[in-house]
C-alpha cells in the first residue's frame, strides 16, 4: 500500500456534479478522421461515478468501450480525433485541459491498465524503475524513499521476492506477473480512479482470477473507484456494481449488476447473454446466435444500430434512435429500446425465441456413424 | 466398452484407453520435445495417451503451455512427435515418411486459431477453397468449381459474391467460415480444431460453434477441439480432457468432469471461471496460487503438485497414472477429489 | 445428411439456417488505397516515355550521337540543338537520348540479374532454413562485407579493360558485376521476407493439406514476398543506373563512344568552367530518373502491402 497516496480534497465542486461523485461524463462523443471518412467511435455517453464503485461497460469489438475510457482520460492523438463532451472529475471540468495538465491528472489522480502486458511495460528499464519513475514525478519522492514505496507495491500486489524483483526486466516474469506489475505503476501515486480496459483477456482464467481478486482487494482498500472494460459479461457479473452495455458507440443499457441479470430489457443484452455458452448447458446445446455483422461505424444504419440483427425489430426502429431512458419501474435501469423485452408488441417473438431455447437444449439424435477410414482410398477422383 | 486396465506403463498411463473398433484416432504414449538452447529440451507434451470414436468430438482444455495446441499438430504430424504412435483408423501416421505420410493429409484437416492469418491474403475465397482438390487433382475444373459453391454455400459464405474476394474484405467470422469450407471439401475423417473460435467475438463465437456442430453431422466428423474455454469446450464436446504442463490430468464427460471434478486443477480451472450470473458467489478458496513451474526443469512426480493444497511426499517422488473414478472419468492424481475405483485386472 | 433437428425449427430462429452473409461491396474510400497515387503515375510515364524514347532512338528526328558539329562544341542550347553540344560538338540531347538506353540496360539488367538470383537464393533459404541455410547465408554474409562498389570496380577493370575489349563486352561485365554484387543484398531481404511469410499459419493449412514443398513455395509464400521485392528493386535499378556513373568516373563503365549518364557526366566534369550544360543536362535528367525510381517503389510498397483486415 502507498504510504504517501496523494488525497487531495482540494476540488472544490464547481457546478452541478454531486459532492460524492467522483466522475461525471456528460455527452461524450468522439470520431476519428480516416480514409474512409469520419468514424463515429463514441456516440453521446454519459454516467457518472462514486469512490469505491466499480462499473463495468460490456461490449463486443467496435462497441466504442476502449476509445470511450480513452477519451474520458484524454489519451487519444490530437490530429486525428474530434471530441466534444464534458468530463467532470471532482467537480472540475478535465475535459479542455492540455496536454500538460494532464499529465499532473495521469498517474496521480486517474490511472489506467490495458489489455496486453507484454507491451504495456518499458521492456529496457528495470521494472522497480517503472514504478519510481511515476512516484518521483508526481510526489516528488526521494529515490530511497521512492525504492521503498516500490518495494511495498510490488508486495501489494502480491509478487515473491518483491527486494530482488526490483531489479528484473519485463521479458524476466510471465504473463500475469507483468500485469500485476502494470497494476502497481498504475496504483502507486494512488489514484481515486483506476480505468481497466480488458486487463485480463490476454491471460489465463486462472491467472485472471488472481488479478481481479487483487484488483478487488486493492479498490476495497483504497476506496477506489474501477471502470472495468471488457468483452466478458461473466468479468462484470461477480466484480461490478453497476453495468453499461455499449454498442455501436451508444450505452444501450445500463443498471446495477443483479439489476441488469434479473430483468434485462435491451434485445441486445439478452442475445448477448443468450450466446453465451453455459456451463451447466448440456453438451451440443445449440448457442442462439446473433445473425449478421456489427455495424459500420462510418456509415451507421438508419434509426436504432442493433435494429438489422434484433430479432424483435419493427418498423419504427429502422426510422429514430431510441435515446436512453430510464425505466418507470426502476429508476436505475436506463435502457435504449422501443421494445424492451417483455413489451406486448414483441411478446409472441419473445414466447417463440423462449420455446426454441427450451428445445435446442433437448439431446442431440444419435449421429450417423462415419465410414471407417482407409488411407490407401485414393482420394475419390470426381466429385 | 470401458475395461478398467493396469496401468504399468511408466507415465501418465492408459487405462482410460477404450480397445474397440469403433475407434478412429488412438494416440499413445505421445511426446514432444523442443530443443531449448544449450543441450536442453522442453517436453511441451510428456506421454500423453487418449482415443476418439467415430463421430465424437473430444476437447482438449487447458491454459498456456499446457502442449494442447502441440498436440493437435503433433496428431497432424506437422511436426511429427519426438516420441509415441498416432494411429488413425489403425494406420500408424508415425511411422509414415513422405509421399506415404502426405497421402493420409486429405483425410486429417486441420482449423486454426487466428482466422486472417490462416488464409492467404494474395488469393481469392474460391482459390484458396478449391486448393485442397487440385493439389490432389480431384475431379474436372467445373466439377472443383461446383463443389466450391456448394461448400461455400453450406458454411453460409454466398459464393457468388465471395468468389473473387481476397481474405481482407471479410470480418473474422466469416474468414473462419473460408477456413471451414477449406478443411471439408476433402470430406476428411478428422478435423483438429486449434482455438477455432478464441479470436472472435461472442456473438461471432456462437456462428461458428453452431456452424461446427451443423458440418459435423453433414460430413460425418470426428472432432479434436483444442481450447482454453471450459464453457465453449463442454457446448461442443462428448468427452473433455484437461492438460497441464505437458501432461493429462484427467479425461471423461463433460457434465460429469464439471460437476464433479476429481482433479484439483480441474477444480482450479473451474472455480476461476467468471460466470455470468450475479448471484453465483466466487470460489476464491479455490482459486490457484503461484505461477506456472518452468516447463524446462518441471516438477518432479506430479507436474501439478506445487500449487495444489492436496500435494503430499508421494506427489513428488511418484508421477500418477491414470485411474478409473466412475463411468468415464479418468484421474491421474494420487489424492483425487473423487473416489478412485481401485479395480485392477490383470490382463 | 442434415439432422433431423435442423428441419424442425421453424424458419425464424437465425441461427438453425446457415446464414447466408451478405457480402458488402468495400467502400468507395477504399480506393485510394488501391491505387499507385498521382506520384506513382507520375513516375511510371516518366520512366516510361524515357524508355519509349530509348527504343526509338534510331528513328527519331535527333542528330547522331556520335557525330561531331564543331559549331555547336560547347555551345548552350541552341535551334537545331536543343540542349547544346559537348566538348567535341556531339548533340547532347541525342547523346542523353542514347545514353539512356545505356543507363537502362545497366540499372534494369543488373537488378533483375541479382534479383532473380540473389531472389532465389532468399526464397530458399528463408522456406527450407536448415542445412541449406546455414551454407548459404554465411557465404552471402561474406560477400555483403567486401565492399560492393569496389568489387564491381575490379571485377569490370580486370574482365573488361585493355586491348580487345569492345563496347558490348564492356556492357555485359558491367552488367553482370553490379548484378552480382547486389545479389548478397536481395537475397538477404528476401529471406527476411520470406521466413516471416512461412511462419503464417495459412502455410501450416497448406502443408496440413498435402502440398509438396515446391508448390508451397511457389504459390503460397512467393506471391506475398513479390511486392516487397518489387520495391526494393526499384530501388535498386536507381542505385545500379548512378553506380555506373561511379565506374564511369574510373573510366570502367560503358565504353566511350558508346554514351551512358554516367560516361556523359564523367567526360564533361572537365568542361565544367566552360560548358556546365553538359553535366547539368544530363544530372538533371538522371535525379529526376532516380527519384521517380524511388517514388515508384515506395508507392508499389504502398499498395501492395497487404491489408490484414477491414476491421
Amino acid at each position: 500500500m502507498s504510504s504517501n497516496s496523494v488525497l487531495d480534497g482540494a476540488g472544490s465542486p464547481s457546478g452541478t456534479p454531486g459532492a460524492a461523485t467522483l466522475l461525471e461524463v456528460r455527452d461524450i462523443t468522439t470520431q476519428f478522421r480516416t480514409e474512409r471518412g469520419l468514424v463515429n467511435a463514441v456516440n453521446g455517453v454519459s454516467f457518472s461515478l462514486e469512490r469505491g464503485r466499480t462499473l463495468g461497460i460490456v461490449g463486443e469489438s467496435g462497441s466504442g468501450k476502449s476509445v470511450l475510457s480513452r477519451s474520458i482520460m484524454g489519451l487519444l492523438p490530437r490530429s486525428t480525433t474530434i471530441r466534444s463532451g464534458q468530463v467532470f472529475f471532482e467537480g472540475t471540468e478535465i475535459s479542455g485541459l492540455n496536454d500538460s495538465q494532464y499529465r499532473k491528472l495521469w498517474g496521480d489522480e486517474m490511472a489506467m491498465i490495458f489489455q496486453d502486458p507484454m507491451t504495456a511495460l518499458n521492456p529496457v528499464m528495470k521494472i522497480g524503475n517503472q514504478i519510481t519513475e511515476s512516484l518521483r514525478f508526481h510526489l516528488d519522492m526521494s529515490k530511497s524513499d521512492a525504492r521503498d514505496t516500490a518495494v511495498a507495491l510490488l508486495k501489494a500486489v502480491k509478487i515473491p521476492e518483491a527486494d530482488k524483483r526490483f531489479s528484473s526486466y519485463p521479458h524476466e516474469m510471465s504473463g500475469g506477473m507483468r500485469q500485476r506489475v502494470v497494476i502497481a505503476v498504475a496504483l502507486a501515486c494512488g489514484p481515486k480512479l483506476l480505468f481497466a480496459d480488458e486487463p485480463t483477456t490476454a491471460l489465463d482464467v486462472t491467472v485472471q482470477a488472481q488479478i481481479l481478486d487483487l484488483l478487488a482487494e486493492q479498490q476495497r482498500e483504497r476506496f477506489m473507484a474501477m471502470i472495468l472494460v471488457t468483452h466478458d459479461l461473466g468479468v462484470v457479473a461477480g466484480r461490478a456494481d453497476e453495468i453499461a452495455v455499449m454498442y455501436a458507440g451508444r450505452v444501450v443499457e445500463q443498471a446495477p449488476t443483479d439489476v441488469l441479470f434479473r430483468e434485462m430489457k435491451m434485445p441486445y443484452t439478452e442475445a448477448l447473454l443468450a450466446a453465451i455458452p453455459k456451463m451447466d448447458d448440456p453438451s451440443h446445446t445449440r448457442l442462439s446466435a446473433i445473425g449478421g455483422r456489427p455495424p459500420d461505424l462510418v456509415n451507421p444504419p438508419r434509426g436504432c444500430a442493433f435494429s438489422p440483427r434484433c430479432p424483435y425489430v419493427q418498423p419504427r426502429c429502422h426510422e429514430e434512435v431510441p435515446a436512453l431512458t430510464p425505466s418507470e419501474t426502476t429508476p436505475s435501469h436506463s435502457f435504449a429500446c422501443f421494445y424492451p423485452v417483455g413489451s406486448p408488441e414483441t411478446e409472441a417473438i419473445r414466447l417463440d425465441i423462449a420455446a426454441r431455447r427450451l428445445m435446442s437444449t433437448a439431446p442431440t439424435p444419435a449421429q450417423p456413424s462415419p465410414p471407417p477410414f482407409r488411407p490407401d482410398d485414393a482420394p475419390t477422383g470426381g466429385v | 466398452m470401458l475395461r478398467p486396465g493396469v496401468s504399468d506403463v511408466a507415465g501418465s498411463g492408459t487405462a482410460h484407453l477404450r480397445g474397440t473398433d469403433d475407434v478412429l484416432l488412438r494416440v499413445e504414449n505421445l511426446t514432444v520435445d523442443f530443443p531449448a538452447g544449450r543441450k536442453r529440451k522442453v517436453s511441451a507434451v510428456n506421454n500423453i495417451s487418449f482415443d476418439v470414436m467415430g463421430g465424437e468430438t473430444l476437447g482438449l482444455v487447458g491454459e498456456s503451455g499446457c502442449g494442447k495446441s502441440t498436440t493437435g499438430k503433433a496428431i497432424m504430424q506437422l511436426p511429427p512427435p519426438t516420441r509415441g504412435q498416432v494411429r488413425l483408423g489403425g494406420i500408424d501416421l508415425t511411422s509414415l515418411r513422405g509421399e506415404a505420410l502426405r497421402r493420409t493429409r486429405p483425410k486429417l484437416q486441420m482449423i486454426f486459431q487466428d482466422p486472417i492469418s490462416s488464409l492467404n491474403p494474395r488469393r481469392t475465397v474460391s482459390q484458396i477453397v478449391e486448393e485442397p482438390l487440385k493439389i490432389w487433382n480431384i475431379g474436372t475444373a467445373d466439377e472443383r468449381r461446383a463443389k466450391v459453391v456448394d461448400v461455400l454455400t453450406s458454411v453460409g459464405i454466398d459464393p457468388q459474391a465471395a468468389a473473387e474476394r481476397k481474405p481482407h474484405e471479410f470480418s473474422g467470422g466469416q474468414c473462419q467460415r473460408i477456413s471451414i469450407a477449406r478443411a471439408v471439401i476433402t470430406e476428411p475423417s478428422l478435423i483438429i480444431c486449434d482455438e477455432p473460435v478464441s479470436a472472435l467475438d461472442v456473438s461471432v463465437q456462437a456462428q461458428i460453434l453452431n456452424l461446427l456442430e451443423d458440418m459435423k453431422a453433414r460430413y460425418g466428423l470426428t472432432l479434436v477441439f483444442v481450447a482454453h474455454d471450459l464453457a465453449v469446450v463442454k457446448n461442443v464436446s462428448d468427452r473433455v480432457a484437461v492438460m497441464y504442463l505437458g501432461k493429462m490430468c484427467e479425461i471423461g464427460d463433460p457434465a460429469a468432469l464439471y460437476s464433479a471434478p476429481a482433479h484439483p486443477y480441474t477444480r482450479a480451472l473451474l472455480s476461476a471461471i467468471p460466470l455470468p450470473d450475479p448471484s453465483a458467489p466466487l470460489d476464491t478458496a479455490h482459486h490457484l496460487g503461484g505461477e506456472l513451474p518452468s516447463p524446462i526443469d518441471p516438477p518432479s512426480g506430479c507436474r501439478f503438485r506445487t500449487r495444489c493444497d492436496r500435494a503430499q511426499d508421494l506427489c513428488a517422488q511418484v508421477e500418477p497414472q491414470m485411474r478409473h473414478v466412475s463411468g468415464e472419468q479418468f484421474v491421474a492424481c494420487h489424492f483425487p477429489l473423487q473416489d478412485v475405483a481401485e479395480v485392477v485386472v490383470t490382463v | 445428411m442434415h439432422t433431423s433437428r435442423d428441419t424442425s425449427i421453424t424458419q425464424l430462429d437465425p441461427s438453425s439456417l446457415p446464414t447466408i452473409e451478405a457480402i458488402e461491396a468495400p467502400s468507395s474510400g477504399h480506393q485510394d488505397a488501391d491505387s499507385l497515387g498521382v506520384g506513382g503515375w507520375i513516375s511510371i510515364v516518366w520512366i516510361g516515355g524515357l524508355a519509349l524514347l530509348a527504343v526509338l532512338a534510331p528513328v527519331l528526328p535527333i542528330p547522331d550521337p556520335n557525330e561531331s558539329f564543331p559549331e555547336i562544341a560547347r555551345m548552350g542550347p541552341s535551334s537545331g540543338h536543343l540542349l547544346g553540344g559537348d566538348a567535341i560538338g556531339r548533340d547532347v540531347l541525342a547523346r542523353i537520348i542514347w545514353g539512356t538506353r545505356s543507363s537502362f540496360i545497366v540499372g534494369f539488367g543488373a537488378v533483375a540479374f541479382g534479383l532473380i538470383l540473389g531472389g532465389m537464393l532468399g526464397l530458399i533459404t528463408g522456406f527450407f532454413r536448415g542445412r541449406i541455410d546455414s551454407v548459404i547465408t554465411p557465404l552471402m554474409n561474406v560477400m555483403l562485407a567486401i565492399p560492393q562498389f569496389v568489387l564491381a570496380l575490379s571485377l569490370v577493370t580486370v574482365l573488361a579493360t585493355g586491348e580487345g575489349v569492345d563496347s558490348t563486352r564492356r556492357l555485359s561485365v558491367v552488367v553482370l558485376g553490379l548484378g552480382l554484387v547486389s545479389i548478397p543484398l536481395l537475397g538477404r531481404i528476401t529471406r527476411a521476407n520470406t521466413l516471416v511469410w512461412s511462419e503464417r499459419e495459412f502455410v501450416l493449412a497448406s502443408r496440413a493439406m498435402g502440398a509438396k514443398n515446391w508448390r508451397i513455395m511457389v504459390r503460397e509464400v512467393l506471391p506475398n514476398v513479390v511486392p516487397a521485392m518489387l520495391s526494393i528493386a526499384l530501388l535498386g535499378v536507381g542505385i545500379a543506373i548512378v553506380a555506373e556513373g561511379g565506374l564511369s568516373l574510373f573510366g570502367v563503365g560503358v565504353q566511350l563512344p558508346t554514351p551512358s549518364w554516367g560516361n556523359m557526366i564523367a567526360e564533361g566534369r572537365d568542361q565544367m568552367r566552360r560548358a556546365p550544360h553538359i553535366v547539368i543536362f544530363t544530372s538533371i535528367v538522371l535525379f529526376l530518373t532516380v527519384m521517380a525510381l524511388n517514388y515508384l517503389g515506395d508507392a508499389v510498397s504502398r499498395r501492395f502491402g497487404v491489408r490484414e483486415s477491414v476491421l
